[in-house]
Order: C-alpha cells, then sequence, then structure tokens
C-alpha cells in the first residue's frame, strides 16, 4: 500500500493528467450539449499539454529565459549558462504550438456548433437526433 | 532547383492557400487557376523527387540548414516518395474535376473552399514527407482542421453535426499521438524520427516506449477508422460535398496508415513492434473483424455514397493486417494498398460525384437507368468496382494477391478468408449497383424489350468531370500492369531487410 | 520444346478489343456488322497463320508484364490453346452471320451493345486460349464472366435479371472464393504458376490432402465447366438471346471452363503426379455424376434450349472424364472432344433460334411435325444429334470411340459403362424430337402450309457447321493432330 501511495507521490503529475484526460472524455462521451462535448475535448487536449510541460520541470530550476545585460560587454560569451539550472524549454516551445492548434480547434469546432445550431434551433444532441429521425 | 523539391512540396501549396484567400476577395475567377498551379508544381517536384529517391538513395532536407535533432529535417526515402507522389497526384485530378461541383454547390464560397483545398493537401503531403514526429503532429492538425472544414461545408445540417463528431474522435487520436511522442521525446530527449531509431533499441525492454507504442497506435487507428474507432468515418464523408468527399476519403485515411508504416518501420523497427511487443496476432484480428465489419455494414447501406465509405473502413482493414502480419509480403500488400486503395477510392468518389452533379442524389433509386444517361461515368465506376472487388488486370488484384500471399506465408487464414469474404461481398455490393443502372424502370413491362421503348437520351456530366475519371480509371489498369516494377523498383527497398 | 517469341498472340486477342468502330457506327447496322466481321476474319487469320509453327512443334511465347516474380502475365501458345483458339474463332464468324440473322429477325434492341460485347467475349476466350500460366488465364477467365454478363442479360427484363445474379453467383463466386485462394497457395508452395508439360506444383513435397484440397478447390472454382454441383448457372443462361447461348454456352464460355480445368489437371498437377497420387479416381467420379444426372435430367425437359443446356453439362464432363482418365488414348479423346461438341452443339443451339424465329415455339412439345416446314433445319439437327450421340456420321464419334478405348486402357470398366450408358441417354433424349418432327400422323402436324424456312442469315451457319461435323469424322485434323501432339507432349 505504501509503495502504491509512493507510486501516486511520487508521479504526480501523471495522475493529474490521466485524471483530467479521463474528466474531458467523459464529457465527451456523455454530455449531451454540444458546446459541453467541446469544453470536454478542450480539456483532454489541455491535460496533454499540462503533462508536457510537467515533464520539463526539476527540482530547483528556474525558467528557462536568459538574462542579458545591454551593450557589448554583456556579450552572450560573459555568462557561462549551466542548463541544469534552468527548466527545459523545448516542451514550452512545442506546447505553444499545441496550445495553438488546440486554440485553433476550438474556433472550428465552435463554429461547426453555430452552423448545427442554425440549423437545428438547439444545441442539445437528442433533440438534434430526434429531429433528424423525423425527417 | 532539385536540392528543393522536398521544401517546395509543402511550402508552394501553403503560400499559395494565402494567395488564393486573398484573391477570393479581389477576383473569385483567380482562385482556381492558382491552385492548379499550385499543386502542379508541387506533383511536378514529388515525381522530381521521386526519381531522386530512385537515383541516390534517402533523401534528407534540413530545414533553414539547421542538423537533426535540434532542427526540423524531412526525411524522403523510398516510401514516403511512392506515397508523396500518389496524394500530389490524387488532389490534382481532383482538383481539375471538381471545379464545376464546387461552383455549383457553393459559388460564393470559392476563396474559402480553395484555400481550405490546398492546406489540407499541405497537411497531408507535409505528413508524409516530414522525418520530425512533433512536425508530423502539427501537420496532422493542419489537415484536420482544414478537413474539418471542408466536409462541414455541405448545404444540408446533418454536415456539421457529422463533421463535429469526426473532430471530437480525429482530436482525440492525434492528442494520443501527442502523448505517445511526449512519451518517446520524455525516454530519448529527441524528436527526430531516426534518431530516436537510433536511441531507441537499448530501451526496447523499458515500459515507457511500449506504452509510447501502444498510445501512438491507438491515436493513429483514431484518425484512420480502424474498427472500433470508425464510427466517424461514414457519416462525416457522407454529408460532405462531393469536392470534399472525393478528396479527402482517399487521402486521410491513407495517409494515416503510412504513419502507422512509418512508425513500425522506421521509428520502432519491425523487431520491436512485432517480436518483443507480442500484439501483431491481436491487431491482425481486428483487422479481420474490420474488414468483415465494412463489408457487412456496407451491404445494408441504400445510399450509394454511405456504402463506399463502409468499403474504406474495409480496406482500411486490408491494410492494418497486412502491415502487421510481420512479413515482406504482407507489408508489401499494405504499402502497394495505399497506392491502389488511393486511386481506386478517388476513381468511385469521382463517379459518385458525377451522378450526385447530373443525378442530385446518391441513393439506390436515383441510380437507375444510369448506364444509358451517364454511360461513360459508369464505365468509370465499373472499373473502380472491379479494383475493389479485386479482378485482374486492375491494381486492386495485385495488392489483394500480395496481402493474401502474406496471409498464408504467415499461416493467418483467418485473414486470408476475411479478404476473400470482403471481394465476394463486393461483388454483390457493386453488381447490385451496376444492376439498378443497367435495368431501366420500364423494364417491367416491356418482357422482351423490343425496341419499342424510349430509349432515355444521354446526359451525361460536362467533359472536365468525366474526363479526369477515365484517366484515373485508366491509370488503374496501367498501375496494376506496372505492379512488377512497382514493387521492384521502389516498395523492395521501403522494407528493411530484417522483414521476412 | 522450342519456344519462339511473337505478338501474334497479343495482336490476337486484342483485335476484337479494338471495338471503337462497332461502337461509332451504332446508327449504321450494315457497317456495325461488317467491323464485327473485320474482327472476326482478322483473328481468325491470326490464330490460323500460327498454326503451322504449333504443328511443327514450337510454340509460341509473349510476355505482356511482369506483374508478380513467377507469375507475369504471359502468351504460350500450345497445341492445346491451338485447337481451342481454332474453333473458338472459326466458330465466332459463323456465329456473327447466324446473329445478324437472329437480331434482325426478332428486332431486338441494344445490339451495338450486344455485338461489342460479343467481341469482348471472344477476346477474352483467345486469352484464356494462349494463356501462359495460371494468373494469366484467371485474368481472361474473368474478364470472360464480366463480358458475357450484359449478354446473357440481354432483354433486361425480370428474368434475365434473377438468371444474371445467379450467373454472376456461381461463377464469379467460385472464382474469388475457390480459384483465387487456391492459386495463391499453389504460388506459395511452388514459387511459380507456369504452365510447363508437368505440372509446376510436382516436386513442391505438399501433402496429400493439402493436394486433394487444391484440386477440388481448383475443378469446382472453375465452374463455368459445370461440374455438378456447380452447373445451374447453365440453364438459367438460356434466357440469353440464342447466338449468345449458341457460341458462349455451347463453345466459349463453357469450353473455356472445361479448358482451364484441362490444364489444371495436366498442366498444375499434372499427369505423373495425379497418378502416384492416385487422385484419377476423384476426377472421374464427379464427371461421371455429372454425365448421368446431366443425361437424366435432360430426358425430362421440354424446352429445347434447357434440354440442350442439361446435355452440354453432360457433354461437358465427357471432357473431364477423358483428361480423368490419365491414359494417352482417353486424354486424346476428351480433347478432340472440346472440338467435336464444339460444332455439334451450335449447330443445335443454331436450330433451336431457327425454329423461335421463323415459329416462336419454345418447347419440343410444340413441335411436332415441324420437318415438313423447317426440313433443312431439322436435318442439321439430326446430323448433329448423332455426332453428340457418338454416332457416324457425325464428328462425334471419334472422340467417343477414343475416350471409349481410353476407358479400356486405364482399366476403368465403370467409366466404360458410364460412357455407354449415357450415350443411350442421348439418344433418347435426342432422337424423339427428331423422329416427331419428321414422322408424325398428319392430323398432329401443328403447322400448316409447307416449306418455310428460318431466314437465309440463320439457315446458312447452321448447315455449315453440320456440314463440318460430317466432315470432321472423314478428315479430324488439324484437331486431332493438335490433341495427339499435346497428349505426346504430356506423357
Amino acid at each position: 500500500m505504501t509503495d502504491f501511495a509512493q507510486l501516486v507521490v511520487a508521479k504526480y503529475n501523471y495522475w493529474i493528467y490521466i485524471t483530467l484526460m479521463m474528466i474531458g472524455l467523459y464529457a465527451i462521451i456523455s454530455k449531451n450539449n454540444l458546446v459541453k462535448k467541446i469544453l470536454g475535448m478542450n480539456i483532454f487536449q489541455t491535460a496533454i499539454i499540462l503533462f508536457y510541460v510537467s515533464i520539463g520541470a526539476k527540482k530547483g530550476a528556474t525558467i528557462p529565459i536568459l538574462e542579458h545585460g545591454h551593450g557589448p560587454a554583456h556579450g552572450a560569451g560573459s555568462h557561462v549558462v549551466h542548463a541544469a539550472d534552468y527548466m527545459n524549454p523545448l516542451p514550452h516551445v512545442l506546447m505553444l504550438t499545441a496550445i495553438v492548434v488546440g486554440v485553433a480547434t476550438l474556433g472550428v469546432a465552435l463554429a461547426l456548433a453555430l452552423k448545427v445550431y442554425r440549423h437545428y434551433h438547439t444545441l442539445e444532441e437528442d433533440e438534434i437526433l430526434a429531429q433528424i429521425r423525423k425527417k | 532547383m532539385s536540392t528543393q523539391y522536398p521544401a517546395l512540396v509543402v511550402v508552394v501549396p501553403l503560400l499559395s492557400a494565402f494567395l488564393i484567400s486573398a484573391a477570393g476577395w479581389a477576383n473569385k475567377r483567380l482562385c482556381f487557376p492558382i491552385a492548379v498551379v499550385a499543386l502542379a508544381i508541387s506533383t511536378y517536384s514529388c515525381f522530381g523527387l521521386l526519381v531522386r529517391v530512385l537515383n541516390e538513395g534517402v533523401v534528407v532536407y534540413r530545414w533553414a540548414g539547421w542538423d537533426p535533432p535540434w532542427g526540423i529535417a524531412y526525411y524522403v526515402d523510398h516510401l514516403n516518395a511512392l506515397v508523396l507522389t500518389v496524394v500530389a497526384v490524387v488532389s490534382l485530378i481532383n482538383l481539375v474535376a471538381t471545379k464545376k461541383s464546387i461552383d455549383e454547390e457553393f459559388p460564393d464560397k470559392l476563396g474559402p473552399f480553395y484555400s481550405l483545398y490546398v492546406l489540407m493537401v499541405t497537411g497531408c503531403l507535409g505528413i508524409v514527407a516530414t522525418g520530425d514526429a512533433f512536425n508530423l503532429y502539427v501537420l496532422l492538425e493542419i489537415s484536420a482542421l482544414t478537413g474539418y472544414g471542408l466536409l462541414a461545408m455541405g448545404s444540408k445540417g446533418r454536415a456539421p453535426l457529422s463533421t463535429l463528431n469526426y473532430l471530437y474522435m480525429g482530436t482525440i487520436g492525434a492528442c494520443f499521438y501527442l502523448l505517445g511522442i511526449g512519451y518517446l521525446y520524455i525516454v530519448t530527449g529527441s524528436l527526430n524520427m531516426v534518431d530516436i531509431a537510433g536511441i531507441l533499441p537499448s530501451l526496447y525492454q523499458s515500459k515507457a516506449v511500449m506504452a509510447a507504442f501502444i498510445i501512438c497506435m491507438v491515436g493513429v487507428w483514431l484518425k484512420m477508422a480502424l474498427f472500433p474507432l470508425h464510427a466517424w468515418l461514414p457519416n462525416a464523408y457522407t454529408y460532405a460535398p462531393s469536392a470534399a468527399s472525393s478528396l479527402i476519403a482517399p487521402l486521410a485515411t491513407k495517409v494515416m496508415i503510412y504513419v502507422m508504416i512509418r512508425l513500425i518501420l522506421t521509428v520502432f523497427t519491425p523487431e520491436f513492434a512485432f517480436t518483443t511487443l507480442s500484439v501483431s496476432n491481436a491487431v491482425v484480428w481486428l483487422a479481420v473483424i474490420a474488414i468483415v465489419v465494412g463489408a457487412v455494414l456496407a451491404l445494408q447501406e441504400r445510399s450509394l455514397k454511405k456504402m463506399l465509405t463502409y468499403v474504406i473502413v474495409a480496406e482500411v482493414g486490408y491494410m492494418v493486417g497486412g502491415a502487421w502480419l510481420g512479413n515482406s509480403a504482407g507489408m508489401t500488400g499494405a504499402i502497394l494498398h495505399i497506392v491502389n486503395d488511393a486511386l481506386m477510392t478517388l476513381c468511385v468518389f469521382l463517379a459518385v460525384g458525377n451522378i450526385v452533379y447530373k443525378a442530385k442524389g446518391h441513393c439506390f433509386e436515383d441510380l437507375q437507368g444510369l448506364f444509358r444517361k451517364m454511360p461513360f461515368t459508369m464505365g468509370g465506376f465499373v472499373i473502380g468496382a472491379l479494383s475493389i472487388i479485386g479482378v485482374p488486370p486492375t491494381c486492386g488484384f495485385f495488392s489483394k494477391w500480395y496481402l493474401i500471399s502474406g496471409a498464408i506465408k504467415a499461416g493467418q487464414y483467418h485473414f486470408m478468408a476475411a479478404l476473400l469474404f470482403s471481394s465476394l461481398v463486393c461483388v454483390v455490393l457493386f453488381f447490385r449497383i451496376i444492376e439498378i443502372g443497367y435495368y431501366e424502370p420500364f423494364s417491367e413491362e416491356h418482357g422482351h424489350g423490343h425496341g419499342h421503348h424510349q430509349e432515355p437520351s444521354m446526359e451525361e456530366a460536362p467533359l472536365s468531370m468525366v474526363v479526369p475519371l477515365l484517366i484515373v480509371a485508366a491509370g488503374l489498369v496501367v498501375v496494376g500492369l506496372y505492379t512488377g516494377d512497382i514493387v521492384e523498383h521502389i516498395i523492395r527497398f521501403a522494407i528493411p531487410k530484417g522483414l521476412a | 520444346m522450342e519456344t519462339v517469341v511473337s505478338i501474334k498472340p497479343l495482336l490476337a486477342v486484342l483485335v476484337s478489343l479494338l471495338v471503337t468502330p462497332i461502337l461509332a457506327s451504332s446508327r449504321a447496322p450494315n457497317v456495325r456488322e461488317m467491323w464485327t466481321f473485320v474482327a472476326a476474319g482478322v483473328k481468325f487469320l491470326l490464330v490460323l497463320s500460327m498454326l503451322p509453327v504449333i504443328l511443327n512443334g514450337t510454340q509460341i511465347v509473349y510476355t505482356v508484364a511482369e506483374v508478380i516474380p513467377g507469375a507475369a502475365i504471359k502468351f504460350k501458345v500450345d497445341s492445346f490453346g491451338m485447337l481451342f483458339a481454332l474453333v473458338s474463332s472459326s466458330l465466332w464468324i459463323v456465329t456473327s452471320v447466324y446473329s445478324i440473322g437472329y437480331m434482325r429477325g426478332l428486332k431486338e434492341h441494344s445490339q451495338t451493345r450486344y455485338f461489342c460485347f460479343f467481341a469482348f467475349a471472344l477476346s477474352a476466350t483467345i486469352g484464356v486460349a494462349f494463356a501462359g500460366n495460371l494468373l494469366t488465364m484467371y485474368l481472361f477467365y474473368e474478364m470472360l464472366s464480366l463480358a458475357t454478363y450484359p449478354l446473357v442479360t440481354h432483354h433486361q427484363d425480370h428474368e434475365a435479371r434473377s438468371s444474371g445474379r445467379k450467373y454472376l453467383l456461381y461463377i464469379v463466386g467460385t472464382s474469388i472464393g475457390l480459384v483465387l485462394p487456391a492459386m495463391l497457395i499453389c504460388y506459395d508452395l511452388a514459387g511459380t504458376l507456369e504452365f510447363g508439360t508437368q505440372g509446376f506444383l510436382a516436386g513442391t513435397g505438399a501433402s496429400k490432402s493439402l493436394m486433394a484440397v487444391l484440386l477440388v478447390l481448383l475443378i469446382f472454382g472453375f465452374a463455368k465447366a459445370a461440374i455438378m454441383p456447380f452447373h445451374s448457372w447453365l440453364p438459367a443462361a438460356m434466357v440469353a438471346p440464342t447466338p449468345v447461348s449458341a457460341l458462349l454456352h455451347a463453345v466459349a464460355v463453357v469450353k473455356v471452363g472445361v479448358f482451364s480445368v484441362v490444364r489444371v489437371i495436366t498442366e498444375v498437377f499434372g499427369t505423373d503426379l495425379l497418378f502416384s497420387l492416385n487422385f484419377s479416381p476423384i476426377i472421374l467420379f464427379f464427371a461421371s455424376a455429372t454425365i448421368l444426372v446431366g443425361s437424366l435430367i435432360a430426358l425430362s425437359q421440354d424446352n429445347l434450349k434447357r434440354l440442350l443446356a442439361f446435355s452440354t453439362i453432360a457433354q461437358l464432363s465427357y471432357i473431364v472424364l477423358g483428361v480423368g482418365l490419365l491414359s494417352p488414348l482417353g486424354m486424346t479423346g476428351g480433347m478432340l472432344h472440346i472440338a467435336m461438341h464444339a460444332f455439334g452443339k451450335i449447330t443445335l443451339f443454331f436450330c433451336a433460334g431457327a425454329i423461335f424465329v421463323a415459329t416462336g415455339k419454345k418447347n419440343i412439345s410444340e413441335m411436332i411435325g415441324i420437318g415438313r416446314r423447317m426440313p433443312v433445319t431439322m436435318g442439321a439437327f439430326f446430323i448433329a444429334s448423332l455426332s453428340i450421340t457418338g454416332v457416324p456420321p457425325g464428328g462425334g464419334f471419334i472422340s467417343k470411340w477414343y475416350l471409349v478405348l481410353g476407358a479400356l486402357q486405364a482399366h476403368q470398366v465403370a467409366v466404360l459403362v458410364v460412357l455407354l450408358v449415357s450415350s443411350f441417354l442421348n439418344a433418347c433424349y435426342f432422337l424423339p424430337i427428331v423422329y416427331k418432327a419428321f414422322f408424325c400422323p398428319p392430323k398432329e402436324v401443328m403447322f400448316k402450309g409447307g416449306f418455310q424456312e428460318a431466314p437465309l442469315f440463320c439457315v446458312v451457319p447452321l448447315v455449315i457447321t453440320a456440314v463440318i461435323s460430317i466432315i470432321l469424322l472423314l478428315f479430324p485434323q488439324p484437331f486431332l493432330q493438335l490433341a495427339t501432339m499435346t497428349v505426346q507432349g504430356l506423357m
């Protein structure tokens, strides 16, 4: 039991992202309202983004931004950069891309939901399906 | 110039998308020519690249000169060069063939439609050409989002709804893929495919690597509509406008199959995929079920377009099963089937596009007497149907040959049985259509048809829609006859030596 | 065996594929028919031109495309293929003449489509005849199934639709469901599908049960040979116009079926392999059963074309029987029967069609006394039925003679009994028709008026084929020579 507890505590970022993913998945599958489904999808994507960022974190590391002074005296060569002091910037950069993708997906999804609403005058999936069946 | 081919393939359509958007405001009639020129340049570059690969071997293109693993590299070997060419040719032919139908369905949205079209092709081409795992994710999402836009442009209300369902599934799939490469990044520190492949072998026993593989696979399977993750496909493709479905149906799933094969062959070597991880039997069974379910569900449909989407589900089963058989015949069959299936799906969907353009519907009732009214379209459709059934000398027969050969060699007779079963079901499916088109409605009254009934006049689709269809149909036979060359000179090199 | 490379086999196949002139001349029926004759004539001449080379003992090969290692799309003209090609290409010319008479006499619709697909079908037939390996044979076999579908369902009514379905079900279903897996397993075992003088499966060391399975799959898979139980498509296909039934179902389609079965027996398995595995009884059993059951059912038929269909089913199995005996004389007899039966059966079908054009009658019970009205037709019918029964002066006598000798040579007494019983049954169902047509009391005659034959275009072909049947008795060359050469090459 203590092993398991240790496992949970040590890898808490994994458990968090898994939980978020499951919440998102649950929303997509079981919610009726289209906007709620879309939000669930967004939560799903956010979970993955959090995961990536979390794997770049290190104990005692600071944000990966180099502080430069101004002027030639403070050129790049005057500081020796210890990579171990900084968090891994690569996942952050990758996730910037992923966030943009997520936003774009959200936009497209909401546009589609709007189109659905204009046609069926409701955002509840069961009502939409009922309308389709009636046709 | 030829050193820039890999870049041209993707950059030209990308930039032209912006041009088309601008042109859409200025002068709508410019959109089509710009798109054609862009895709033509892309196609030319793909052919050039194929020739380069055949002569030199693998072509690596470093964007902005940065070396991997820091920079993004395009890695073009025999496998991608072949698939790139197919994607480019399919999208170009489709663009030309569907011009009239686009003009008719959304005359006021030409700018947006063409720019989305070209962007989608960019995404697909990029997915195939890239050698960087994260870059693949980005391009995956580009092609997916633009695909959603294209599919949702249908005039009926069902199109946005079905596309929304596709959106959920597609996004989940892409997210799984992203998660998978996240795991890979954790263990290897690299995002470049070849680099990862170099670092991984010592880590094969690690659970993280196994998890990465499975998660990536599930993501890719979601996006290619492998049973049981296929539910989004039929609705999404059926209610879409013809131009969109005849672009996306041949390409989207095949490109994902390419990604799966790339993951199996290059990133995680076949040794890992087939021996270390012992799921191949289960996956082949899954493919068998996919084939059978696709075939059986297709039988129940009364709409031609929806029936064809279920046929796509079955075809995906062919390719996944073939790849996971674990021998070179099966893998050859899967790769060959990527090429063949893209062409034959394009053929039948173009024919359906023509039918929808003239007959305004794609249910069975709209198809009566079509052989008289649209003989050329139906001729092209019949050749596409024969290829899907697997009748020589069309190309579909030869990829089935390799798939069944692989099944026999691997002892997976259930896969062979599924392939034969689906061929027979396809005979029934397509001959039902042929019957409806062949026996006119008035034949019931005339027992002997002595020629005194009104022969309906020919109302064929316009030339710009028929000629590309016939070119693709002829292409099916030509590719079939050249199978030996394709396998001998291209596919043979795509398969690593380790595969039996 | 010397081989010579020549493009002639490909040309012979392609000649009738170039049907654009036929399509383009749909407004001018005479021009259209002329194109058919041009194609038929050129094809026959091409085939004939290869005959001297073949009779010399050389084979002609031509590879079209190396699609799969070990299984290219390839033509190989040998004596057996030449025999079949001669029969079908010569009979196409005759059938085209007959078609003109028949189709115009009944004012049929869609004649352009008819002539077009007829040409395709003949293309495919010659393709099968000249196929150099199992893959090529399969390719043209499928092409034939597809080309004949519009011909069988020409009338486009309810009956045609359901017969068309049956046709497809039996023929395409078996070729995809049985032949394709068998072919692939053979390829897996042998690495090649080439037809050689000793079957390519010899020496693969596969187990006896696997060989038995393959044999059964291949023999029944080529369902055009109408071996029971895959025979029902043939009577159903009689809804087609008679020229279609005549050429296709007496000559081209069904002969393609038995040709394929013979190729399977001789060049996929090989006589030595079958001997050593003792599979001959399997083949003989199925063939004999088909012969007897087919002949018995034919006895009960009233519709003339259906009777002829069942007779065909039985006669086809003579060919399989002959080859299945695995004795030189038996195999010669079987192969020769391909030619003899073709000429005889086509005459019979021509007569049935001529009767339909002239009087509108389809059933035998309505044809009493018709000999007075159509003596030429019924005379030809008589000669042809003699040939089929195996009685001189019909050419079929020679092939039956060889079959009997072959049965004795192979020490298969049961087969001998089957041959004799079935000949007796043949006589039982043919002779009464002729007797009732000519010799019946005046009050039973159903036809008024005197001599009133079918149109000339219908009568001339059937006289020609009947006369050829007689000539073949006296001078069975080159068919006998080709058959003997083939058997010599195999043994």
